[in-house]
């Protein structure tokens, strides 16, 4: 995982940060998330899951699968699969990453400090807590987009209370 | 790039383009280039003119004041009426019945038609390309009457299964088909008037989504042969709240009313009432008479420019559009792939790019598309994608506005190139 500053800006690159939209755009499309987009992590299906959960977002027709697997109260395996943009899919992948090994009151504690980061709040945004993540936090400048980024969290909270109930 | 072949009709785009308000904006630091017209087209000033004037002089409830302002709302509404008619090639004003929209009138012809003929077992026969709009009302009265649904199929090339029509129109238990003019997603003008032959040969009827056919096509229902024909205003440049749905006087006189309140009735007693006759039976409650003003604008509007020349118009841009996208590397088009037989709505997707990405992306070129599912669910479905980008024209479309398209498409792939 990554700590410091969230990576730099590459994205956008030739296609000219020539206007506030365009570097907003280089600020949404971060290399580190179209990376995750291409080379998505833990996607596939978990035997044996604790948590199994589909969620679409029904106003554009993306949709995931989301698989726990705890020890105790940890998460210790997470898959996940369906169909999306760069932003929910990216968002998702990162999300499996850093959620295993963490504790249900740990990963309910990251979940409201990514939803802290897409409403624009910049403190979240700097949070090394959030690792890679903090690759997302230009998404809140495209409201548009948040529900995408969100996608795989509201499936997260589903999972957990799947896990407890 | 390709030169437009100029005839000697030409409509005068530029002037055409100064009559939308809405299109001489900016978005995003760069000129508006409105490629959703399929979703709603943008309004002339004329309608929002007409609409404005009604509302200044004229408003009032309709069909029940004795006063001058009562009167004059009852005739422009019903001048509206008239003017639908005439746009829909029907000989008899009565059978036109003002509705929100498309959506509406299949609402109101499941809801009253399909509950007053159809029984257990009939078929409703609909194509996998319908617009949800053309599914969910007949999926609810599906579940209320045990009607059952039955599909067909599009080709690869976006063109009706008619085989398959055939084959269910044989079994015999076909009661209606029901099916879009045009395709919202894959730009297809489908037979219907093929269709229509078909169907009535064995005895069933046929409703026509015309939403996005009205907008672009002439429409006249005794050259179709349908029975019912609806459309939307907001998508021929009027407001949104109104549509029109047409149907055979006859099929109209049997049907029960569908919603009831004011407006609809002919006398009320305690326990029962009388009503109206077409097409205010099926009209209850205030009407949206503005609405009504600023849509037979809108058929005004359209009609002032030519109907030759709006459709050589289109077709350009279908030449146009299809020539450019197909040199994008990696652009995949849905629908059918040649100018002959589709409107200028380009469907796509692009490797490696979802169509949200996209959007986003032409968003920030002021570039105006729609990424989805495009309210046909069952057809991405079948076209094997979750979602896909749709760049759709109008009237006002500049052959150049498909060329930013073109050039935004290539600032996405340079974005997501590894």
């Amino acid at each position: 995982m990554i700590d410091g500053p969230p990576p730099a800006d590459r994205a956008g690159n030739e296609a000219g940060a020539s206007s506030p939209a365009m570097s907003s755009l280089s600020s949404l499309y971060q290399q580190l998330i179209l990376e995750h987009y291409r080379n998505p992590r833990n996607r596939g299906e978990l035997p044996e899951a604790d948590a199994d959960v589909r969620m679409n977002n029904p106003s554009c027709g993306d949709s995931v699968r989301l698989q726990l697997r705890f020890e105790g109260d940890r998460i210790v395996a997470t898959r996940f699969s369906g169909e999306g943009c760069s932003i929910s899919q990216a968002s998702t992948s990162m999300m499996t990453q850093v959620v295993v090994g963490k504790s249900v009151a740990e990963v309910q504690q990251l979940i409201e400090r990514v939803k802290e980061m897409m409403r624009g709040d910049e403190a979240a945004a700097r949070d090394r807590a959030l690792g890679d993540l903090r690759a997302l936090a230009g998404v809140h400048r495209f409201p548009v987009r948040v529900r995408c980024a969100l996608l795989g969290w509201n499936a997260l909270e589903e999972a957990l209370r799947q896990a407890r109930g | 790039m390709e030169v437009l072949t100029r005839t000697a009709a030409v409509l005068d785009l530029e002037r055409v383009r100064a009559d939308f308000p809405a299109l001489a904006q900016e978005v995003n630091g760069r000129p508006l280039a409105y490629l959703d017209s399929a979703a709603t087209a943008q309004r002339p000033r004329a309608v929002l003119d007409a609409m404005t004037r009604f509302s200044i002089q004229d408003n009032a409830n309709v069909h029940r004041g004795l006063h001058e302002l009562s009167r004059r709302a009852t005739e422009r509404y019903e001048a509206a009426r008239a003017r639908v008619a005439r746009f829909l090639g029907a000989a008899d004003p009565a059978e036109v019945v003002f509705v929100r929209g498309t959506t509406e009138a299949v609402n109101l012809v499941a809801s009253s038609w399909g509950g007053a003929v159809l029984r257990e077992g009939d078929e409703v026969v609909l194509t996998v390309a319908e617009h949800h709009s053309n599914i969910v009302p007949w999926q609810m009265l599906a579940q209320r009457t045990g009607v059952r649904l039955r599909y067909i199929d599009v080709d690869d090339a976006g063109r009706l299964r008619l085989d398959e029509l055939d084959a269910l129109l044989a079994g015999g238990r076909v009661k209606l088909v029901s099916l879009a003019h045009v395709s919202n997603v894959l730009g297809t003008i489908h037979p219907v008037r093929d269709v229509c032959e078909r169907a009535h040969r064995a005895g069933a009827r046929v409703f026509v989504d015309g939403a996005q056919g009205a907008a672009h096509l002439s429409v006249d229902v005794s050259a179709l042969g349908c029975d019912f024909y609806a459309f939307s205003g907001h998508k021929l440049g009027g407001p949104m709240g109104i549509g029109a749905l047409w149907a055979r006087r006859e099929l109209l006189e049997a049907m029960p009313p569908w919603q009831g309140g004011g407006e609809m009735i002919d006398e009320v007693l305690p326990e029962r009432s009388t009503y109206a006759a077409v097409p205010h039976r099926f009209e209850a409650g205030t009407p949206n008479v503005a609405g009504a003003v600023g849509l037979a604008a809108a058929l005004d509007y359209l009609e002032s420019l030519g109907r030759d020349m709006v459709e050589a118009h289109e077709a350009a841009l279908v030449r146009h559009g299809l020539e450019r996208l197909a040199a994008v590397p990696g652009l995949r088009l849905y629908g059918p792939p040649g100018p002959e037989g589709r409107i200028a709505v380009f469907t796509f997707t692009l490797d490696g790019i979802h169509p949200h990405d996209l959007a986003t992306i032409l968003d920030a070129e002021g570039i105006a598309i729609r990424a989805g599912h495009h309210c046909a669910q069952l057809l991405m479905r079948r076209l094997g994608v979750g979602s896909t980008a749709r760049a759709s024209c109008f009237v006002y479309t500049a052959p150049e506005e498909l060329d930013r398209l073109v050039v935004g498409l290539e600032a996405a792939r340079r974005i997501f190139s590894p």
